[in-house]
């Protein structure tokens, strides 16, 4: 069990898949009945179910303390023996937040998606197999294995966003597709230079590359290997997070794809980044690292502030929450720049608190995208207020809603939380990692820091002008069909919920898991400062 | 290294000779008008001796025909390469409406003499037998494009084509004769042994371009494409399909062949892999750049042709033996992906009449299974991960590092990578995301649907074989003796 639970978590998705599609070639002979497409859901809950059971179970077994060559998930064995390929999955302190919140996330964006009538099978056996990529990035320790991971995601994303978004669905699928490919084409040049230049033998083993990278000697173009290595995975992973200023393909995605690709695209993905310049970038390049947590801390509050500003222009919810993703994975950045603190409080508090960060930006903005997602449902509209140029001249520059806050108690208390939980309110949990964000980012550059914590600020200000401007105020008469939240949507943002309440208040089963896996991280770079 | 007599070289010649009894059989058949409906069969069956005599002919570094021509592991390597694309036109033919019926037969026998002409263009080792078998193909070809004698694009193909090729080829002669000159020999092996003692590199450079005209015509190397997209376009789609891997395969085998034969002594005088990464760069820049904005999916497949003939130039700019099993096994799974991509363009072309891309809208969700697969080819044609074509991709790429004179290459071809996912896309995109509610589906007859699964299925499937295909190259290079 122990052995195969970390390839059941990356192949049942695929598996259920696979099983879709069985079931749709019976329903067409005849052997089964599929006029009722809610089979297709069922199996796609039942699976995403149990992979978040077994994520649990590997969580409950899981020993943090132990290095992941130990660990008794880990999974080796030659898979490509001519190219050195390696299937090599584990599991270790940075990973299991990730794992968890991508199964939790997976089984929610099932229920989220109960309403999707177009094309159903597609729609579950594509998702399934985002889900199989993002588990396999998670649990990679083979670059080459890594990197398949990483790319299979895009097909079921493009058409995932294409199929079943919103207006400019088309655009924004392609938009994403580009871009990331963009990215990580880049990354593959720096998996091969790694490779090659490594020295000890071709490989793309990543435990075995912390030791050898460090020694690569080479140099090309003036400039050194390692250096340029850096930015090609730079690249690739800096889109994904994504960085300024390669971030514009992030709001049209994440506005035009549907509610539940929306959350898996701000939950997930965006960690993908992050989680592949923690995996990869520091430990296998920590001189790099060093040198460029500078360029880190600076882009991370570019990130912040940037982000921040757009959100507060933006009059598109739904825009509004995707650049707060911009602006939150800044602190990320910031966090992680703090690894050269000489200080190991501010390195420890950075380097954690860019990982917790990681996992409670996921939460909060799956919440976020979640309660929208159910009021864009009802009114079929999202605007805070609508556009000057909006085809309705009467409605142009007004008020999108009004006083909603009466007419939907439950929303309104958990949009409240959401919104408070967005912009940092103490005892929830984003105040916590970006709290430890800021003490890293302290310790290392100080005026920066200085800087970025104007963006709890601005912050608030986005998020509370638009509770006023949509729940606060006269009520808009316009809505007074409206329903609250359903026992399914309930659902889904109870957990997230209380998530987000319990690592607000008691962080330490969060940080527990995390806390030596980033103690090692920080002694295997700290020597290059 | 030995000289077979004519008569002892007959027997490593079966296959060959095979392809020339079925040519002769079928123009018998053509001619009778009873007999006209067995030309089909006749083909087929006439392939599938000549693969089983291929099968059992074994491969050996002696010279047959005097010299002519070498029956040596890497030949049959492209022979079967090949024979498999052959095959796979002409099963495809019989129902195929952009070929006339009463002119079948002649298209079957113009492809079995393209295929005996790329026979021995892969195992020429002699000047005039490469000339004459680039020829060789290069004839039929022109006539096969203009096949469709009504079509004026088709004879305007054909007409372009005649020009284009004829002009190349004149050029390659003109390099030849340079070699012979120097050498006095027409054996490749005795010019290369002259040529390493050659001090004038001018003219050996000289000789290079020339011959790298004739065949980068044949292979579409930019700036010697032109001709293909109007060609391509022209063409009835199936000898489109045919053109777009086989004499690729062909071209590339001689490419091999010729200059790690006459080239390698002087490498360090010569530097022509400068030249080769150059024309790389170019090829594929210019092949997927002009695809951006094409709307005929022939037109757009030719183009995208092209790129792929820049990726695998990339990998012959690396003069090493892992450099040429990267452009084999990118060759290999590059017949199946281009195949399959063309088939389901034939089945489209047939059914709907659609020769653009925004006459695919919607098909996607009409052909669910077809377009899967669809899909499937076209990442692969892109390299996206998990497919054949990435996995080509990398090959090519790992070899760069390994040489790391090139790394700039490196970079030009995953930008291309990314250029190119924007036009495959566009395919998808229609295929998908647009509607068209009028269309109705027509069935897809069993050998082209069976076809287009299997052949794109190996782009995913390869992974049971990936290792064992590797080796097995690896060793076809090893028994050539050119390395």
């Amino acid at each position: 069990m122990n052995s195969s639970i970390l390839s059941l978590l990356i192949f049942l998705p695929v598996m259920g898949a696979i099983g879709m599609l069985i079931i749709a070639f019976l329903g067409k002979q005849g052997l089964m009945k599929t006029e009722n497409k809610d089979i297709y859901k069922y199996v796609a809950l039942v699976v995403t179910g149990v992979q978040m059971l077994l994520a649990f179970f590997l969580y409950a077994n899981f020993d943090p303390t132990l290095p992941v060559t130990q660990s008794p998930f880990t999974v080796q064995f030659d898979w490509i023996p001519s190219f050195n390929i390696e299937y090599y999955i584990g599991v270790d302190g940075l990973s299991m937040p990730m794992v968890i919140l991508a199964a939790l996330l997976s089984f929610l964006c099932i229920l989220i998606s109960w309403n999707v009538e177009k094309h159903v099978l597609g729609y579950f056996s594509l998702f399934l197999l985002l889900d199989a990529g993002m588990m396999g990035v998670f649990l990679s320790l083979d670059f080459f294995l890594f990197y398949i991971f990483w790319e299979v995601m895009l097909l079921p994303m493009y058409f995932l966003i294409g199929m079943w978004g919103g207006p400019q669905r088309h655009y924004a699928a392609i938009k994403f597709f580009l871009y990331t490919l963009f990215g990580s084409v880049f990354m593959l040049l720096g998996m091969l230079a790694l490779y090659f230049y490594a020295p000890g033998g071709n490989s793309f083993n990543l435990i075995h590359l912390i030791t050898q990278a460090p020694q690569i000697d080479a140099s090309l173009w003036g400039f050194d290997m390692r250096f340029l290595i850096w930015i090609a995975l730079f690249i690739g992973f800096a889109i994904k997070v994504p960085v300024f200023p390669f971030h514009t393909w992030l709001p049209l995605a994440h506005v035009e794809a549907p509610t539940a690709i929306s959350v898996i695209l701000a939950g997930v993905l965006l960690k993908m980044g992050t989680y592949g310049f923690l995996r990869i970038s520091y430990p296998l390049l920590p001189e790099e690292a060093v040198n460029f947590s500078f360029m880190m801390a600076l882009l991370g509050v570019i990130n912040i502030i940037w982000g921040a500003l757009n959100a507060i222009a933006q009059i598109d919810l739904k825009k509004m929450i995707a650049y707060s993703s911009v602006s939150h994975m800044g602190y990320v950045l910031l966090g992680m720049s703090g690894i050269v603190g000489t200080e190991s409080a501010g390195a420890q508090a950075g380097m954690n608190g860019a990982v917790m960060q990681m996992f409670n930006h996921g939460t909060i903005t799956a919440m976020l995208f979640t309660l929208v997602g159910v009021l864009y449902d009802q009114a079929h509209h999202r605007w805070i207020v609508y556009p000057m140029d909006y085809k309705d001249p009467e409605l142009a520059g007004k008020l999108g809603f009004g006083g909603l806050a009466s007419k939907l108690p439950v929303f309104n208390g958990f949009i409240i939380l959401a919104f408070f939980a967005g912009l940092g309110l103490p005892a929830l949990s984003g105040f916590i990692s970006e709290a430890m964000c800021f003490i890293g980012g302290f310790g290392s550059f100080r005026v920066l820091t200085i800087i970025g914590t104007l963006g709890i600020l601005l912050n608030a200000i986005y998020f509370l002008r638009a509770y006023q401007r949509i729940f606060l105020g006269p009520f808009n008469e316009k809505y007074s069909d409206l329903k609250d939240m359903s026992l399914r949507d309930m659902a889904v943002i109870i957990p997230l919920a209380f998530l987000t309440l319990l690592f607000g208040v008691y962080p330490q089963p969060l940080l527990e898991i995390m806390r030596h896996s980033m103690t090692k991280l920080i002694l295997l770079v700290q020597p290059f400062i | 290294m030995e000289y077979l007599s004519n008569i002892n070289s007959l027997t490593s010649y079966l296959p060959e000779l095979m392809i020339v009894v079925t040519i002769l059989a079928v123009f018998i058949m053509e001619s009778i008008s009873s007999y006209r409906p067995l030309t089909y069969i006749t083909t087929i069956v006439g392939l599938i001796f000549a693969g089983l005599l291929l099968m059992i002919s074994s491969s050996s570094t002696n010279l047959l025909f005097e010299g002519m021509i070498i029956n040596d592991s890497l030949a049959i390597f492209f022979k079967w390469l090949i024979l498999l694309s052959t095959l796979s036109i002409v099963l495809i033919s019989r129902d195929d409406e952009s070929v006339l019926d009463e002119v079948k037969g002649e298209y079957y026998a113009m492809l079995l003499i393209i295929t005996l002409g790329m026979f021995a263009m892969v195992s020429a080792k002699n000047l005039l037998m490469i000339y004459l078998a680039i020829e060789m193909v290069s004839i039929p070809s022109y006539i096969i494009a203009g096949i469709s004698k009504n079509d004026r694009e088709s004879n305007e193909a054909s007409l372009k084509y005649v020009i284009y090729g004829s002009f190349a080829s004149g050029i390659m002669l003109f390099g030849l004769s340079f070699l012979y000159g120097i050498a006095g020999s027409l054996d490749i092996n005795v010019v290369a042994s002259k040529l390493a003692s050659f001090d004038s590199s001018l003219t050996v450079y000289m000789i290079i371009i020339f011959i790298l005209v004739g065949f980068g015509y044949k292979i579409s190397m930019v700036p010697f494409h032109y001709w293909t997209p109007d060609v391509y376009q022209g063409a009835p789609i199936t000898v489109t399909a045919f053109l777009s891997v086989a004499p690729k395969a062909a071209g590339f085998a001689i490419l091999i062949r010729f200059f790690y034969t006459l080239f390698i002594d002087n490498i360090e005088m010569l530097q022509w892999p400068q030249l080769i990464a150059v024309m790389a760069a170019l090829t594929m820049t210019v092949g997927n750049v002009l695809a951006l904005n094409q709307t005929n999916i022939k037109r757009l497949l030719a183009y995208s042709s092209i790129s792929h003939v820049g990726f695998m130039l990339v990998a012959f700019s690396i003069v090493s033996i892992d450099s040429v099993v990267s452009i084999m096994f990118y060759m290999f799974f590059y017949i199946f992906m281009n195949l399959s991509a063309f088939y389901m363009a034939i089945y489209m072309s047939n059914k709907y009449g659609a020769n653009e891309i925004d006459q695919w809208n919607g098909i996607g969700l009409k052909t669910p299974l077809l377009s899967f697969f669809m899909v499937l080819s076209l990442a692969s044609l892109a390299g996206l991960p998990p497919t054949s074509g990435f996995v080509a991709k990398v090959y090519v790429l790992r070899n760069l590092f390994a040489d790391s004179n090139f790394l700039w290459l490196g970079v030009v071809a995953i930008i291309n990578t990314v250029i190119s996912l924007y036009y495959y896309f566009k395919i998808v995109r229609a295929m998908y995301f647009m509607k068209n509610d009028e269309l109705v589906v027509q069935n897809c007859n069993p050998i082209l649907f069976w076809s287009i699964i299997i052949f794109s299925l190996q782009n995913i499937i390869f992974y049971f074989y990936w290792p064992n295909l590797i080796e097995s190259l690896n060793m076809i290079l090893i028994n050539t003796g050119i390395f």
